[in-house]
């Protein structure tokens, strides 16, 4: 199961990667092998305000749906377009083409806060079988 | 928990075929082997395998089987040709579902009953108590069952067996050889599409699985149960514990085939069931294609769209490979009358009602 070492991780199995204010959101591979193939992703909308732990959009599987949490407090600004015709691209490339959405990260909040180092992440995921 | 958890024989083939494993029923099963979607459209397009060593298998055999299994299912099993099969189900005295059943007459003694992993203790418990007249066996731990399911099944599989299945009907079984290892083969299954299920000892499940893998370059799919649901949704199956319960009789489910009130001897449930029969279902099984890509999944709530009232609930949901939509079965109250919505997590998402099934192979 791979975890790269360069992102932070939710206990809802998102990824972040934080470049200056913006954080790019996408779920971890582990989340794509419990769920099976990505049907459906609904999203945010750009310019939607997210609170960091809350639900803002859903991801749908063949055999479940599940809610995509903001990892952090902000503004959204981008979403991934190319998943409304091809959601298999997040189970495809997790970490990379299937990212999911991306969020200007609000004033004052320190990056990272919260969130999880890589070992913590990797530790969740395996006492969770 | 995870003690009493049964390995199927297959279980080092899955591992080795990468498989993510799922407790189904008390038995650790394959879920997946890559992606379900592929597993899905492999059994619509070609073939694929299944793994179904989880299904209960029950004999009962001596000259009296035939009738004591007409008293025991809503069937009529003694009715049978030696080689064919029916789809049945054994009800409660009120007429509730205990489970959904295929009977295969084997020998003119011989009945083999397969039943659903979930409920084999069950129905085993039920034959022995209403068959009194006959042997009544599990022989659960003693068969494996591997399936080959899709249009070039047929193909594919006459080439490692001993017997001619060109000639042999959808829902009847022969006894054959399969990679040289005795089986039964029978023309059953849970897709929707041509297919085999190969009963056999479970030591004799690999070389059957890999002599069949072995039919095709690269190797034939395997399937999965993730892949088996979505398969049997389109095609309009029921599942016992989704569709079928104690809570409805075979006419709620639109299966009402199934019960031969026109067999001359009692049989558990008859009375009940003649009154059903008589007064129609109280529920209506209906299929359900999703407006939009928010998929209606088990247990959501049936809406009347024009009031929002509910009326039903969906038994199975699903994205439907086939459809390229999502498509449901409910129940919904008798004289509930569309359109419908279905709550979909708070959200009214409108639903089309459909004729069963979602896909047909004939078609």
């Amino acid at each position: 199961m791979s975890v790269p070492a360069e992102l932070l991780y939710t206990q809802e199995h998102e990824w972040v990667a934080i470049a200056g204010v913006t954080a790019t959101i996408g779920i971890t591979d582990y989340a794509t092998q419990q769920l099976g193939d990505v049907v459906f992703v609904s999203l945010p909308d750009v310019g939607a305000t997210v609170t960091a732990g809350e639900p803002c959009g859903e991801v749908e599987s063949t055999k479940s749906v599940s809610d995509l949490y903001a990892p952090v407090d902000g503004e959204v600004v981008e979403i991934n377009e190319e998943l409304d015709d091809d959601p298999g691209l997040i189970n495809a490339e997790p970490y990379g083409v299937g990212w999911i959405f991306k969020v200007r990260v609000a004033d004052g909040q320190a990056t990272g806060t919260g969130l999880l180092s890589p070992t913590e992440y990797d530790t969740l995921i395996k006492s969770a079988g | 928990m995870n003690s009493t958890v049964r390995d199927t024989p297959l279980r080092s083939v899955h591992e080795r075929l990468g498989a993510t494993m799922t407790d189904f029923a008390g038995w650790l099963m394959p879920l997946r082997y890559g992606s379900e979607t592929a597993e899905h459209n492999a059994v619509r397009t070609s073939a694929a395998l299944f793994d179904l060593c989880h299904m209960g298998e029950i004999a009962v055999t001596g000259p009296e089987a035939g009738a004591a299994l007409d008293y025991a299912v809503c069937g009529w099993p003694s009715q049978l040709a030696v080689g064919r099969a029916r789809y049945t189900m054994l009800c409660a005295p009120d007429g509730g579902v205990i489970d959904d059943l295929i009977i295969y007459r084997q020998a003119a003694e011989r009945f083999l009953v397969v039943a659903n992993a979930s409920n084999t203790a069950v129905v085993l418990a039920e034959l022995r108590s209403r068959c009194a007249r006959a042997e009544v066996a599990d022989e659960t731990a003693a068969t494996g069952l591997v399936s080959i399911q899709g249009p070039n099944g047929c193909g594919l599989l006459a080439t490692v067996t001993d017997i001619p299945l060109a000639g042999m009907k959808y829902y009847a079984g022969a006894y054959g050889t399969v990679a040289g290892r005795p089986a039964w083969i029978a023309r059953t299954g849970y897709t929707g599409e041509d297919g085999f299920e190969i009963f056999s000892a479970p030591e004799d499940c690999e070389p059957i699985w890999d002599a069949l893998s072995a039919t095709v370059s690269g190797g034939l799919p395997p399937a999965g149960l993730a892949a088996r649901d979505t398969l049997r949704l389109e095609a309009g199956m029921p599942l016992y514990g989704n569709e079928l319960s104690l809570d409805v009789t075979p006419y709620e489910a639109g299966l009402g085939r199934v019960v031969r009130l026109d067999k001359p001897d009692d049989f558990v449930g008859r009375d009940a069931l003649t009154a059903r029969a008589a007064e129609g279902p109280r529920r209506t099984l209906i299929g359900l294609l999703g407006g939009s890509r928010r998929v209606p999944r088990h247990g959501y709530a049936v809406l009347s769209e024009s009031s929002g009232a509910p009326v039903g609930t969906v038994t199975s949901g699903a994205p439907s490979p086939t459809v390229g939509r999502p498509i449901a079965m409910a129940y919904v109250e008798k004289d509930a009358a569309g359109p419908f919505a279905v709550d979909v997590r708070g959200k009214a998402e409108p639903a089309e009602v459909t004729e069963l099934p979602f896909y047909d192979r004939r078609k």
